[in-house]
């Protein structure tokens, strides 16, 4: 089998490896949202509510939440 | 703390890149109307001596449109939604306010250097990569500052979700640092030659048809990671954010996202169809460009259903209408480049008009148009003052929207004629025409693109005057506008 073969089938197993990968985490978004494990349209609020004081969407970091209060 | 040092944003750096967006947007759109005056005027090549030719004066075009005007709208946007999506302020940290003023200061020598030597004729001649080895360096340098800045404002955020607009800027820096390294590796022809060439000029470490893979492997990548995506970026923040409205579907962007991540990269080849590179590989840039459909009609669909029940927006508020136009744009590039991609519709349409016709309704509709919005919705938060004059943005977006529909247009007839006269032959096999004979026919095309490139500047100049007079002398605003931003 010469190098180009070997790059053509390359390129095709990569393809596939990839199209499973997109559909799979398609179909992992849905679910997970379906079994209310996670909410990914909230996300879409950080844009509007952007104001350095008001409250992030996630904050899982307790400094962070500090220092906002000390700002107020 | 005492509430009158309250954190607030820090837009410093967003200014600064706004001024040289505006400076070069203007510089590089002049440019491009005196060359597209040239095809149709020759004449007009004799104006400045040699500094005055299309040759000199194109890659000048393309590279202060592309590194001076979008790549400042780029950086611009970026230091003044970043903040404000991660939720942390530059002010927060000296490190990154250094950083990012150090980034500026070393742009814009590199920009002047970029202007002067293209204007000098220095240049390695490759395309959108023609600037010579040292300001290759100085660049990668600038691009490594505004990683640094990018991840360190990631490293303090107290947002802890990354905003889609994060992922664009982020797969941006990532994108442009990986191409850029891998085009540019140059050796001086000085070394190359054993020490008779110049110190200054280099040529490329590939050689043929590698050369050429790599370089349009780089080509159209720029166009995704410079052009795409983080126009995308910030479509996603601005649209939201001016109309009040939410992303219509988070999860379409982010599949989206990892759609044109993965397909953006293999379609490169098909700049190179019926050339001297493997057939599988022109297949392959065929089919992931048509797939590409897919993922860029993702993001935009995306943006015009966000709109979804706030049509009224449309008529209430010039932004939206640039915003909602540029999408629309989007819709139309990314559908007309994966036709020109089909090998047999390749085979009229490449080194044709309808090439450039194609690109400009894309950097005109789109790129352009959302910069500009962009930096419109940011200039009464930046510099606390209304928007000078909302009627002369709707006299800008109809001027300028005119001009990209003559653009398109003639160059979509002129190229497709130029296509079929090229390969017509009579009855014995001869060609019918020679080359002159279709400049001849294309000559009123290139008249009406020279005449959409003046109405397009007249409209860039308007955008000039109303953010020059926003900045200086509009109604000073008391508080910072939530949504839509306030006009006179």
């Amino acid at each position: 089998m010469g190098i180009r073969e070997l790059q053509g089938y390359a390129s095709f197993l990569m393809t596939i490896l990839f199209v499973v990968a997109l559909y799979g985490y398609i179909v992992y978004l849905y679910r997970s949202e379906k079994k209310g494990e996670k909410d990914y349209e909230k996300f879409g609020n950080i844009a509007l509510d952007d104001e350095i004081d008001s409250t992030p969407i996630n904050s899982s970091d307790p400094i962070s939440d500090e220092k906002k209060e000390r700002n107020k | 703390m005492q509430s009158n040092a309250a954190l607030e944003y820090d837009y410093s750096v967003a200014k600064l890149f706004t001024y040289t967006a505006i400076l070069f947007g203007l510089v590089g759109m002049l440019l491009g109307t005196l060359i597209a005056a040239q095809m149709a005027f020759p004449e007009l090549n004799y104006l400045f001596g040699q500094y005055g030719t299309f040759s000199r004066l194109r890659p000048l075009h393309t590279n202060v449109v592309i590194y001076g005007f979008t790549v400042s709208g780029v950086f611009a946007t970026f230091y003044y939604s970043a903040q404000r999506v991660l939720k942390v302020s530059m002010a927060e940290s000296k490190f990154i306010m250094f950083v990012g003023k150090l980034q500026f200061g070393l742009y814009l020598i590199a920009a002047t250097g970029m202007v002067v030597t293209l204007l000098l004729g220095i240049t390695t001649t490759k395309e959108y990569a023609q600037m010579e080895w040292p300001l290759d360096i100085l660049i990668v340098l600038i691009w490594v500052l505004w990683g640094v800045a990018m991840f360190a404002l990631i490293g303090i955020r107290r947002e802890k979700a990354l905003y889609i607009s994060m992922w664009y800027y982020i797969a941006c820096f990532l994108g442009v640092a990986m191409l850029y390294l891998f085009n540019n590796m140059e050796v001086p022809t000085y070394f190359a030659s054993g020490g008779i060439g110049s110190m200054w000029h280099s040529v490329s470490m590939y050689s043929g048809t590698n050369d050429a893979l790599v370089q349009w492997w780089w080509g159209h990548n720029a166009v995704a990671f410079v052009f795409t995506v983080p126009i995308v970026a910030m479509i996603y923040y601005f649209l939201p954010k001016e109309s009040g409205q939410a992303v219509y579907s988070y999860k379409l962007s982010l599949l989206s996202f990892w759609g044109l991540m993965f397909v953006y990269l293999w379609a490169g080849s098909h700049h190179l169809l019926w050339s001297t590179v493997p057939d599988w590989m022109q297949t392959m840039g065929s089919v992931f460009s048509v797939v590409l459909i897919l993922p860029s009609w993702g993001s935009a669909i995306n943006m015009l259903l966000t709109m979804k029940g706030e049509w009224n927006q449309l008529t209430e508020n010039p932004l939206i209408k640039f915003m909602v136009l540029a999408s629309t744009f989007y819709m139309l590039s990314t559908l007309e480049g994966p036709i020109q991609a089909i090998k047999s519709v390749n085979a009229i349409a490449h080194f044709t008009d309808w090439i450039p016709g194609h690109v400009h309704d894309g950097v005109l509709g789109w790129v352009a148009f959302m910069i500009m919005a962009a930096l419109f919705h940011m200039a009464p938060r930046m510099f606390k003052r209304e928007i000078y004059s909302r009627k002369l943005i709707e006299a800008q977006f109809w001027i300028q929207t005119t001009a990209v529909v003559l653009y398109f247009t003639s160059m979509w007839i002129a190229g497709i004629t130029q296509g079929m006269m090229w390969r017509a032959v009579d009855e014995y096999g001869n060609l019918m025409y020679s080359f002159i004979d279709t400049v001849t026919v294309l000559h009123p095309y290139y008249a009406i693109r020279a005449l959409a490139g003046v109405l397009y500047v007249t409209g860039f100049v308007m955008f000039a005057y109303n953010m020059i007079k926003t900045m200086t002398s509009s109604k000073v605003l008391t508080e910072e506008p939530q949504f839509k931003s306030p006009m006179a």
